[in-house]
């Protein structure tokens, strides 16, 4: 009885309170505190960067073609004579919007979606995982350049398209997050107690499977950033003259026997965002206690 | 045992099915048709209905589905609307050229990762791991035209070492690809064997942590017989799924690597035949990397299925 007590005297938790002790758990790794100095740094950056910028990123000066970095140019000018430095603050800005508001759609659709099917089982699970598994063989990079070659590049378009694609996985993450929970006894008494689908998933299995859809998106964010600079990349991204890192890249690749800066920094940018996040979300995992060692980049 | 494998190759059957469906109505739903998207400004008066005959746009869409479906079962995919040539012609020195790319990554891959993953394992946390380790996880996160270029910029243009990329036609023969995918084969090599690697190590630290392994240390079985008879066979075996899920995965990554060394293989069409709006091209390859994707897991099923005879019982069962 000793112990029932103690756990109706511990007072509940404030949400923040509980953010911050995650936060804590992940910064006291090495790497987690890695990760989320790199994330914070470059989210910082993005918001304040046009602020401090030294040039305007879309000037075109052609006497002042792929210049090599110098006091006046940090990190050199590229092929049109546009400062890199000032195109790489600002390179982050548009990825890191579109990937950001793309993983929250696609929590939304695959984590609902999954937790739904999870819940109800039978014919129409059965259906709905059929079509997820037929969206999981098409490579991302053929449906989403397809949708994007029609539809256009615009902002508007790409983060639905990512949101949608990214978000298939979400689906099967919690649907086995919600069979895990589902057998349990409070949702056999919910069931019990007569409440309907719409409530049971809200009060007694999102509170359960939460953490383990939160950590599949932080994943997914950085595998839709890979996607979104891969796109951009392949000139299917963002247009220029909007500073963009894999833009940036694609675009000094052809010269950079000769102007190799111009190719450098976009690189060092986008790698630090990637691992960062990376960093930052496997450290969120394990600080949830979820094991995600032996999940496939699917 | 049979059943299970029957019902793992229906579907697969079926998901292929759903998958030309979700091509064809993609194609069929998004924003203009083939000819009008082909053709662009010139799509109007004879060149358009011509273009419109040759590809049937006037006949309903699910009579067009039927005979397409009826024609891909044949291995006929009909012609690509650039080229004027059959997309079968197109396609096979295409596939051969992603097959030797894709084969050459994984002889090299699946061993390395094998050695990486077994070595960070044994020497857990300590400084093997710790360097390995790292370099497995940049290799992983970092994309695959940010390492291609970086390839590139070292091996090919400061150490001039290597072509930097592939100026080949796509028919030559083996021997004279060969000196020219030699980069495209590390960058390739280098995030499977990264991937396959960690799931190795996790493999093989869940399995050195079981009672039977602590037994056999208890018994004093010698260590390296104990890692090569007790803990192997029960580490990789569920590393077969998540590899083969890697190697499907890393279909995607060969288009952005292939297009980085300008190789001529199946990656490099899928960007060719959406910048010329190719569609039939288009639908053609769905189908084509769909099927490489669901019959990679439906191969890395029966392998799990043949090699570990406890779950012949135990998926029966359920």
């Amino acid at each position: 009885m000793e112990t029932n007590k103690d756990i109706f005297e511990e007072k509940p938790k404030s949400s923040l309170a509980k953010v911050l002790e995650i936060l804590s758990t992940m910064a006291s790794k090495p790497s987690g505190f890695i990760g989320l100095a790199i994330l914070i740094f470059h989210v910082v950056l993005a918001v304040t960067s046009p602020w401090f910028a030294p040039y305007d990123y879309k000037s075109i000066n052609s006497s002042l073609m792929l210049q090599p970095p110098s006091l006046e140019f940090w990190f050199g000018t590229d092929s049109l004579g546009r400062d890199v430095f000032t195109r790489t603050i600002l390179g982050g800005r548009t990825a890191l919007t579109v990937t950001f508001f793309g993983s929250i759609i696609a929590l939304l659709w695959g984590g609902l979606l999954g937790i739904f099917c999870g819940l109800v089982g039978g014919r129409i699970d059965d259906i709905v995982m059929r079509i997820v598994d037929a969206f999981l063989s098409i490579p991302w990079i053929l449906a989403m350049l397809l949708i994007v070659s029609l539809l256009g590049t615009s902002i508007e378009v790409l983060i639905p398209a990512l949101g949608f694609f990214y978000g298939k996985g979400i689906v099967r993450v919690a649907r086995a997050a919600t069979h895990d929970v589902i057998a349990k006894d409070f949702i056999v008494s919910a069931k019990a107690r007569g409440h309907s689908n719409l409530s049971i998933i809200w009060n007694e299995i999102l509170p359960n499977v939460r953490d383990a859809i939160l950590v599949e998106g932080a994943m997914r964010w950085s595998w839709m950033l890979l996607g979104f600079s891969s796109l951009s990349f392949l000139g299917f991204g963002v247009s220029p003259p909007t500073p963009d890192w894999g833009l940036m890249i694609s675009n000094a690749r052809g010269l950079m026997s000769f102007a190799w800066w111009a190719v450098i920094s976009p690189i060092v940018g986008l790698s630090t965002l990637i691992i960062g996040i990376n960093l930052t979300a496997d450290a969120f995992a394990k600080a949830l206690g979820i094991d995600r060692s032996t999940k496939a980049p699917v | 045992m049979f059943f299970l494998i029957f019902k793992r190759f229906v579907l697969g059957l079926i998901t292929l099915f759903i998958v030309s469906l979700i091509t064809f109505v993609g194609v069929e739903i998004l924003p203009g048709d083939a000819c009008t998207s082909y053709l662009e400004r010139e799509a109007f008066g004879v060149a358009l209905e011509a273009c419109i005959k040759r590809l049937g746009l006037d006949v309903p869409a699910y009579e067009r589905y039927l005979s397409w479906a009826y024609n891909v079962i044949q291995g006929d995919f009909g012609y690509s609307l650039s080229g004027q040539m059959q997309i079968n012609e197109v396609l096979g020195p295409r596939i051969k050229n992603s097959m030797v790319l894709a084969s050459a990554a994984i002889i090299i891959g699946i061993p390395l990762a094998l050695i990486l993953g077994i070595i960070t394992a044994l020497w857990r946390d300590k400084l093997p791991d710790i360097i390995i380790s790292t370099i497995t996880i940049f290799s992983m996160t970092i994309p695959e035209f940010i390492s291609s270029t970086l390839l590139i910029l070292i091996v090919a243009i400061w150490l001039e070492w290597l072509p930097g990329i592939v100026i080949v036609p796509s028919d030559v023969t083996f021997l004279e690809l060969l000196p020219n995918i030699i980069l495209p084969v590390i960058a390739i090599a280098m995030i499977m064997t990264a991937h396959m690697a960690r799931m190795v190590r996790s493999s093989v630290i869940q399995v050195m942590a079981t009672d039977y392994i602590q037994m056999a240390i208890l018994k004093g079985v010698p260590y390296w017989r104990m890692v090569f008879k007790h803990v192997l066979p029960n580490a990789l075996l569920p590393a077969i799924n998540v590899v083969a899920l890697t190697i499907a995965w890393l279909l995607g990554g060969v288009v952005v690597t292939e297009v980085v060394f300008n190789y001529p293989g199946l990656g490099r069409l899928v960007i060719e035949s959406i910048s010329n709006r190719d569609l039939p091209v288009v639908q053609a390859l769905g189908i084509i990397l769909a099927s490489i994707y669901v019959s990679i897991n439906f191969i890395a099923d029966l392998l799990t299925l043949m090699l570990n005879p406890r779950l012949k019982t135990l998926q029966t069962r359920k």
